[in-house]
């Protein structure tokens, strides 16, 4: 009981701040009502008792990706007007897009439910049980060839992406650190001893 | 007086478990919470006293004995002051900011075994729960930056938020080299792999991971020598520059809280925690309380990395920001992948101290 009302009351926060990312007017606000989203996810999945997804999605989602979101939104002027004056060109794209996602999850909720137990809710699992360990035991035994695959296909993102985007200027003057670092007092200071003067 | 107790035990088992379990959480949570809070108090008048014995200064020395009642002077001070919203700031991220500093570093206590029968939380995935929790607060810094709209606030804002980001992945490869040697990603259980004295903490196998974590820790809290976030010379205070009174006085807390808890891990991962520094010294006797693992071990451990903090705050002068960049990505960062590499060699051809706990 107590479980359930816990879930409808994250279940419609999730809800009020997804639709807070698609209808606020400020990107800044719509990249927090995400991250309001993220964490609201979160909650259902530890509900689920399923800590070990719930952790790494605030900390990669909302520690690192949506940071850098929000810098990127926050650096970019945005001219408001012109973002929203796109509807009406890129509306049948999202209904598409929206209208695939409704027939996963219908496939998913109606077609497996009826033939799944697991229609009653989240099932408590037994004393003992830790998500983290049996997560582990799954990744790096049955699935360890698209676990790796998946890694090397991050991988190759970043490649791409740092090759795609450094982009080497001629005549741009660029400190050594390194060299910086490692300079002594003495390549930089000449101490020169002298004669005291003799009194004339 | 024992009939009074015994009144109260009584009408303490009437209660329902789920309220007993709720009444006892809560306390425990308070406890802490007000702990933490008061030790940061404190230790604002610590690094002031630290800071001005090293620059032949005396410190706080008016309020109270030893100036001992500084902090509270300084509380009751930005209490009464007014907080000023800007303008053309957004007025509820400006206000809602500190809040967002602030939470992370307090709940992150939550599965911090303070001993080795306390822990508010006792859960499996404690160490990924802290990494979470400490990269949520930069948050309080993007927002408050933001919000406040100012070109300096957002300057200092962009500095800390890219700092945080690129020293949290050198910490959490420095982790996971922890979490590798002692088989557990539940900080009760890392502590417990280090048990058996000095020798066995994870300070000696894992030296270079230590050393990163430590110092990513003080540019995760924008510590001197990496406080380019402040940079008072360049950008007047930074993210908080138009914050006042108590707004300010959350800022200032959430740093403190921060230092504590990157102190407070940095023992726990790599210092044995709780345990006794002399565990196993026969020469002081059986039952001798300095061979006894305590709560005091810890706090002594964290007392110490509080003062590095402060040690390396009067030493250095400030970081260049390109140079911070190089250090974190290009220094720290490999330096963990070839221990990581190095430990899991070790590991499989069953060399080392955790031979025994890894595959």
């Amino acid at each position: 009981m107590f479980q359930a009302v816990l879930f409808y009351f994250f279940a419609a926060a999730l809800f009020a701040a997804a639709l807070g990312v698609i209808l606020s007017r400020n990107p800044v606000h719509a990249a927090l009502f995400l991250v309001l989203a993220f964490f609201q996810s979160a909650v259902l999945w530890l509900l689920a008792e399923a800590e070990f997804l719930a952790i790494v999605l605030v900390l990669v989602y909302v520690g690192a990706v949506m940071v850098l979101f929000l810098f990127v939104v926050m650096m970019l002027d945005v001219d408001v007007e012109r973002v929203r004056g796109g509807l009406t060109r890129y509306a049948p794209f999202g209904l598409l897009v929206a209208a695939l996602m409704v027939i996963e999850l219908v496939q998913v909720i109606w077609f497996r439910g009826r033939t799944d137990a697991g229609l009653g809710g989240f099932q408590p699992t037994p004393d003992g049980y830790s998500n983290t360990k049996a997560l582990g035991a799954i990744l790096y035994t049955e699935h360890v060839y698209a676990f790796e695959i998946a890694a090397v296909i991050l991988l190759l993102a970043m490649v791409a992406a740092i090759t795609l985007t450094m982009r080497k200027r001629p005549g741009l003057k660029v400190q050594n650190i390194a060299e910086q670092v490692a300079v002594k007092a003495k390549d930089r200071v000449r101490i020169v001893k002298m004669e005291t003067e003799k009194r004339q | 007086m024992t009939g009074m107790i015994e009144y109260l035990n009584s009408i303490w088992a009437t209660v329902p478990a789920d309220y007993q379990y709720l009444v006892i959480v809560t306390s425990q949570i308070l406890a802490v919470a007000m702990t933490v809070i008061l030790t940061v108090a404190f230790t604002t008048y610590f690094e002031r006293k630290v800071i001005g014995y090293m620059q032949g200064r005396l410190g706080p020395n008016r309020v109270g004995p030893f100036g001992l009642g500084q902090p509270f002077a300084d509380v009751l001070k930005l209490l009464i002051k007014e907080v000023i919203v800007p303008a053309k700031s957004n007025r509820f991220l400006f206000i809602i900011a500190p809040l967002l500093a602030i939470t992370p570093a307090l709940a992150a206590w939550a599965v911090i075994p303070l001993s080795d029968n306390f822990v508010i939380a006792d859960i499996d995935a404690g160490l990924l729960y802290v990494l979470a929790l400490t990269s949520v607060g930069v948050y309080g810094v993007i927002i408050a930056g933001w919000a406040t709209n100012s070109k300096y606030a957002l300057l200092g804002a962009m500095r800390s938020g890219a700092q945080i980001v690129a020293y949290e992945i050198a910490m959490g490869f420095a982790l996971v080299g922890v979490l590798m040697a002692a088989g557990s990603l539940n900080l009760g259980d890392i502590t417990r792999a280090q048990a058996g004295g000095f020798s066995h903490w994870f300070l000696f196998p894992l030296l270079p991971l230590f050393l990163v974590f430590f110092v990513s820790g003080v540019a995760e809290t924008n510590r001197a020598p990496f406080d380019v976030t402040e940079g008072e010379s360049e950008i007047v205070a930074g993210f908080h520059v138009e914050y006042s009174g108590v707004a300010f006085a959350i800022f200032f807390l959430a740093e403190y809280a921060n230092i504590i808890l990157i102190s407070t891990l940095t023992s726990i991962f790599f210092f044995g925690g709780w345990a006794s520094f002399f565990e196993g010294w026969t020469f002081l006797g059986e039952g001798h309380f300095l061979r006894q693992p305590s709560f005091f071990w810890l706090a002594a451990k964290i007392s110490f990395f509080v003062f590095v903090f402060f040690w390396l705050r009067a030493t250095f002068p400030r970081y260049r920001y390109d140079q911070i960049m190089r250090l974190g990505w290009k220094v720290f960062i490999p330096i963990t992948i070839a221990w990581i590499a190095v430990e899991g060699v070790m590991s499989w051809l069953h060399w080392g101290p955790w031979s025994g706990s890894a595959g």
